[in-house]
């Protein structure tokens, strides 16, 4: 090869000069066919089956992992479950209890007013017949008594003012004895 | 003793010491095909092939579960992915991986090539080839370093390293530039140039030498040094086959190297 320039034509490199021009262009042209071929075929197929390697170990460790992680799930869940049925139990008892007395509450509280309700109906019904049995027994007493006291008096007492308040007297009377006894 | 190594001194016994000479190779069919079409060339033709060819072979029917061809396939293929590429680019080195991964194949056969039959010299003790190989490595890492910061921020970032003080650019810049445009490619060529050139100098030197001394005519001490410098030759063989290796991984994590700096996000 003739160097083309001046300085190399001075100077005498030797065996670090290329002899002929082409080596570069034949050194750089291979390796640019080396580097395509390695580019499109040889690093791909390389890098897919690593990916596939990995895919398969990572697969597995992630399927490991997933059946770890549901049985951990189901074990919570049970635990879950248990504590709720434990809780549940708890306030079903509560509850009952809670209930119980109330009902017994209420049944003490409705039998009271029953009760109550049994003595003043009791009372009322007693005072309306003890006051219609007076009003009876004023009419009557009244006419009885007079009918004896005019029998055992023997006149007729004609005098109806005066007969009226003997007899309410007489009615006054039996009342406070009533009363007092 | 007047036996010294007269025999191989220049001039006398006939004996031509193996040199520069010994590197330059004509066309392999004169006057048919061109000049540049020599045995290097040959070389570097099928180095490219065979690289081609075997990592072809290796990653067609890849399988998860690995072959014992495989395995040998994936170990090399690991060595430069991981070894080289995601050690020193980390996340971006699947993007530099194929040039990579082929440089390192293309440097380690056409260094091989020097201690294998039928070639028994290397590539790469070609200059020109190396060159080829340095400025190939040299337009990618500026290349990916302009892509990266743009025009500009590229060159600020390559001839501007952070908290040197004002004053100092004059001297720092020209520094910065000489080292990251010029020494880098030159220093990538010039290394593996010359520890192929060396390497097969100095197997030469033995073989040659040997040859001359064990077919010495009437002189038992030359046959024998000659024999033992030829045994010797095996022996810096292997240390050759070592330094093939050792220089293609160098140029390959250099290049990685120069990447990584021109694509790193701070100094």
């Amino acid at each position: 090869m003739v160097p083309t320039t001046g300085v190399l034509q001075e100077l005498d490199l030797g065996p670090l000069l290329p002899r002929h021009a082409s080596e570069l262009i034949i050194g750089i042209v291979l390796m640019l066919i080396i580097f395509v071929i390695m580019w499109k075929v040889v690093v791909p197929a390389f890098e897919k089956m690593y990916q596939e390697r990995s895919d398969k170990i990572e697969g597995g460790m992630q399927r490991a992992a997933a059946a770890e992680a549901k049985a951990e799930a189901a074990l919570a869940d049970y635990n879950d479950q248990l504590s709720a049925a434990r809780e549940e139990a708890a306030r079903i008892r509560e509850d009952a209890k809670n209930q119980s007395a109330t009902i017994l509450a209420e049944a003490r509280e409705k039998a009271v007013k029953e009760s109550a309700r049994i003595l003043d109906s009791g009372r009322s019904q007693l005072d309306a017949e003890r006051s219609q049995l007076l009003v009876e027994l004023r009419g009557e007493v009244g006419g009885l008594a007079t009918d004896l006291a005019g029998r055992i008096v023997g006149e007729s007492l004609d005098d109806d003012a005066r007969a009226q308040r003997t007899i309410d007297r007489f009615l006054a009377e039996l009342e406070t004895a009533g009363q007092a006894r | 003793m007047t036996l010294g190594l007269l025999p191989m001194e220049s001039g006398g016994g006939g004996y031509t010491p193996p040199g520069v000479d010994d590197f330059k190779w004509d066309s392999m069919w004169p006057g048919v095909l061109p000049d540049w079409f020599n045995k290097p060339f040959a070389q570097a033709v099928i180095g490219a092939l065979l690289v081609i060819i075997l990592w072809w072979i290796a990653s067609r029917n890849l399988k998860v579960k690995p072959s014992k061809g495989q395995f040998a396939a994936e170990y090399i293929y690991e060595f430069v992915r991981n070894g080289i590429a995601r050690d020193i680019l980390h996340s971006d080195f699947r993007k530099f991986l194929p040039y990579l991964l082929g440089l390192f194949s293309f440097l380690l056969v056409n260094n091989w090539f020097g201690e294998f039959f039928l070639f028994m010299y290397p590539t790469f003790s070609n200059v020109g080839y190396a060159y080829g190989l340095a400025i190939l490595s040299w337009l990618i890492y500026v290349g990916a370093g302009f892509k990266k910061w743009g025009f500009g921020g590229f060159l600020k970032k390559a001839l501007i390293p952070e908290g040197v003080p004002g004053y100092l650019l004059p001297i720092v810049i020209p520094l910065e530039f000489l080292a990251t445009f010029i020494t880098r490619p030159i220093t990538l060529a010039l290394r593996l140039f010359a520890n192929m050139f060396a390497g097969h100098l100095v197997v030469m030197v033995f073989v040659v030498g040997g040859g001359f001394l064990i077919t010495y005519a009437n002189n038992t001490f030359f046959n024998v040094a000659g024999g033992v410098s030829l045994a010797f030759s095996l022996v810096i063989m292997l240390l050759e086959l070592f330094i093939g290796a050792l220089q293609a991984y160098i140029f390959t994590v250099l290049t990685a190297q120069y990447v990584s700096t021109s694509i790193a996000e701070a100094h």
